[in-house]
C-alpha cells in the first residue's frame, strides 16, 4: 500500500533556511545541510527547499546548494523558487534534486508546465498553487514570495488546478494561504475541492499545528501529502512521533 | 567498479551521490567496448520510454546491452527497458524479460503516477540482491507504467488493484521500478548488494 507521505518545508534565503509568518518577517532556522540531514534522520518521507525570493525577484539564484543536499540526502527532495526557463530546471535536477517545482511562471504561461514535463517527463514536474478564499470562491494567487508584488490571478482555484494537470504536471502543492504559519489546521474544505478535480497526486501545504491535522487532512481530504515547515523546524512536532501516531491512528506510514 | 550506461538522460546526480556515499567508484559512458567489458553494469533510465530507447539506440548500446554476461542493474525506467515491449508511446524496449510494461490502471481515489513509499513483498530473501532485506521493505517509486507479475518477479508491489514487479531478477539482469538511490536505509543496501555481487 502507498504511505501518506509527511513532508517537511524549508524556506531557503541566501543559503540559509528561514521562516515567516504568512510569509513574512523572515527569522533564520539554521544550516541547510544540517537540516536536511536531521529529517532525514527523524524519518522524513520527502522534503521540499523553496527559494522564498527567488520568484517574485525575477532572478535565478545560486542553487549550488542542491548538490550539498543532494550529496548526503538519501530521500526524495524536490526544488522550487524561481524556475523560469527549461535551463533553470535542468540545472537543478543536474544537481541531483528529484523534482521541480514551478508557481508563477506557471501562470505567466501555463505551455511552460507541458514543455518541461516532456522534456523532464511528468514525474519531475510540480506545480505548487497559492490559494485564499474570496467571497464564496477559492482564487489563485501570483507572486505570493513578495508581498508588495503579490496578485490576484484570473484563476479560480479548481478551474487552474485541472489546466495544470491537463498541461502535464505530476504532482500539486496546494498552499492555502489564510493557513499558512498559523496552525488551526489545513483547509479541509479547499483541499478536498482540490482533490476533487485531480487525479495527480496532492500534497496539503498551510496551517499544520498539532497531530490531530495531519490526520484530519489524509483521512478527509485524501492528500497524498502533508507538508509543513515551523512545527517541525520549532521541534513543536516531530516527524518521528507524528508517524508513530498516524500510524497508531491505522494510516498507512513508512516506519 | 561499477559502469554505469551513459546514454543522455538528465538527472543522474543522485545515483552518482548514492554511489559515492557506499564509496563505490562508478564510471559513467556509452561507449560499447567499455561496457562489453564491465564486471557491473547499471542502466539508469529517466524520462519517457521512446525517448530513452531511441537514445541507447543512436548509440549502439541496445545490443550492447543485451549481450552482457555480467551483472545488470537496471533502475526505474532502466528496469522496464529489460522488457519486450512499454505501453508508453508504443516502444520495443531490449526484450530480454519476455514480458510487456503496460499502464497503471485507473481507479477511484487512487492518483497516477504512483509516487511515494511503498511496501514491496520480499519473495526471493536468500538471492544476492536481496540480503539483509526483511520481508516488508519500503522503497521509493515515481511512475505511470509497471511491469506485470512473472516468473522474474523477486519483489512485488501492490498499489490498488494493481500488483506488479518492484525487484525483478532473469539471470544475470535484475532491474528494480523504485530509486533506491532514494529509498533511505533498504535503497542503500540494494546497491551495496548489486556492488557486492
Amino acid at each position: 500500500m502507498l504511505t501518506k507521505r509527511i513532508i517537511a518545508c524549508l524556506d531557503v534565503k541566501d543559503d540559509v533556511v528561514v521562516k515567516g509568518v504568512q510569509f513574512r518577517n523572515h527569522v533564520v532556522m539554521g544550516d541547510i545541510v544540517n537540516l536536511a540531514q536531521r529529517y532525514r534522520d527523524d524519518g522524513v518521507d520527502e522534503l521540499v527547499f523553496y527559494d522564498i525570493t527567488a520568484s517574485s525577484d525575477q532572478r535565478v539564484v545560486d542553487k549550488s546548494w542542491v548538490s550539498k543536499v543532494a550529496r548526503v540526502l538519501d530521500v526524495p527532495f524536490c526544488v522550487a523558487g524561481g524556475i523560469r526557463t527549461i535551463e533553470d530546471a535542468k540545472r537543478i535536477l543536474n544537481e541531483g534534486a528529484d523534482k521541480i517545482s514551478i508557481n508563477s511562471p506557471a501562470l505567466e504561461r501555463p505551455q511552460f508546465i507541458t514543455e518541461l514535463a516532456q522534456i523532464f517527463g511528468v514525474q519531475s514536474i510540480v506545480v505548487g498553487v497559492d490559494s485564499r478564499e474570496e467571497g464564496n470562491e477559492w482564487v489563485v494567487y501570483q507572486y505570493t514570495g513578495d508581498e508588495t508584488r503579490t496578485i490576484k490571478s484570473k484563476h479560480k482555484m479548481t478551474d487552474w488546478l485541472s489546466m495544470v494537470q491537463s498541461m502535464g504536471a505530476g504532482e500539486i502543492v496546494l498552499n492555502c494561504m489564510a493557513q499558512d504559519g498559523v496552525r488551526r489546521g489545513y483547509n479541509l474544505a479547499q483541499l478536498s475541492a482540490a482533490r476533487d478535480v485531480l487525479t495527480i497526486p496532492l500534497v496539503a501545504s498551510g496551517g499544520a499545528g498539532e497531530m490531530e491535522h495531519f490526520y484530519d487532512v489524509f483521512t478527509k481530504s485524501k492528500v497524498d501529502g502533508a507538508l509543513a515547515a515551523s512545527v517541525f523546524h520549532t521541534g513543536h512536532l516531530h516527524i518521528g512521533g507524528l508517524k508513530t501516531y498516524l500510524a497508531q491512528q491505522g494510516l498507512s506510514i513508512r516506519k | 567498479m561499477i559502469t554505469i550506461v551513459e546514454s543522455g538522460g538528465a538527472n543522474i546526480a543522485s545515483i552518482r551521490f548514492a554511489l559515492e556515499r557506499l564509496n563505490v567508484s562508478a564510471e559513467w559512458t556509452s561507449d560499447v567496448d567499455k561496457i562489453s567489458k564491465a564486471s557491473r553494469v547499471m542502466l539508469p533510465g529517466v524520462g519517457a520510454a521512446g525517448d530513452a530507447m531511441q537514445k541507447l539506440r543512436a548509440k549502439e548500446l541496445d545490443e550492447c546491452v543485451k549481450s552482457l554476461t555480467c551483472p545488470v542493474l537496471g533502475i526505474c525506467l532502466g528496469m522496464q527497458m529489460l522488457f519486450s515491449t512499454s505501453a508508453e508511446g508504443q516502444t520495443d524496449m531490449l526484450d530480454i524479460i519476455k514480458a510487456p510494461v503496460v499502464r497503471l490502471t485507473e481507479e477511484v481515489g487512487k492518483t497516477i503516477p504512483h509516487m511515494g513509499w511503498n511496501d514491496v513483498m520480499i519473495e526471493q530473501k536468500d538471492h544476492p540482491l536481496m540480503q539483509g532485506l526483511v520481508e516488508k521493505e519500503f522503497f521509493y517509486f515515481v511512475h505511470s507504467y509497471y511491469a506485470p507479475l512473472g516468473s522474474y518477479t523477486v519483489g512485488r508491489c501492490d498499489y490498488f488493484f494493481n500488483s506488479f514487479s518492484a525487484i525483478v531478477i532473469q539471470d544475470n539482469f535484475m532491474g528494480c521500478q523504485f530509486h533506491p538511490e532514494r529509498s533511505g536505509a533498504a535503497g542503500s543496501r540494494v546497491l551495496e548488494n548489486f556492488i557486492r555481487m
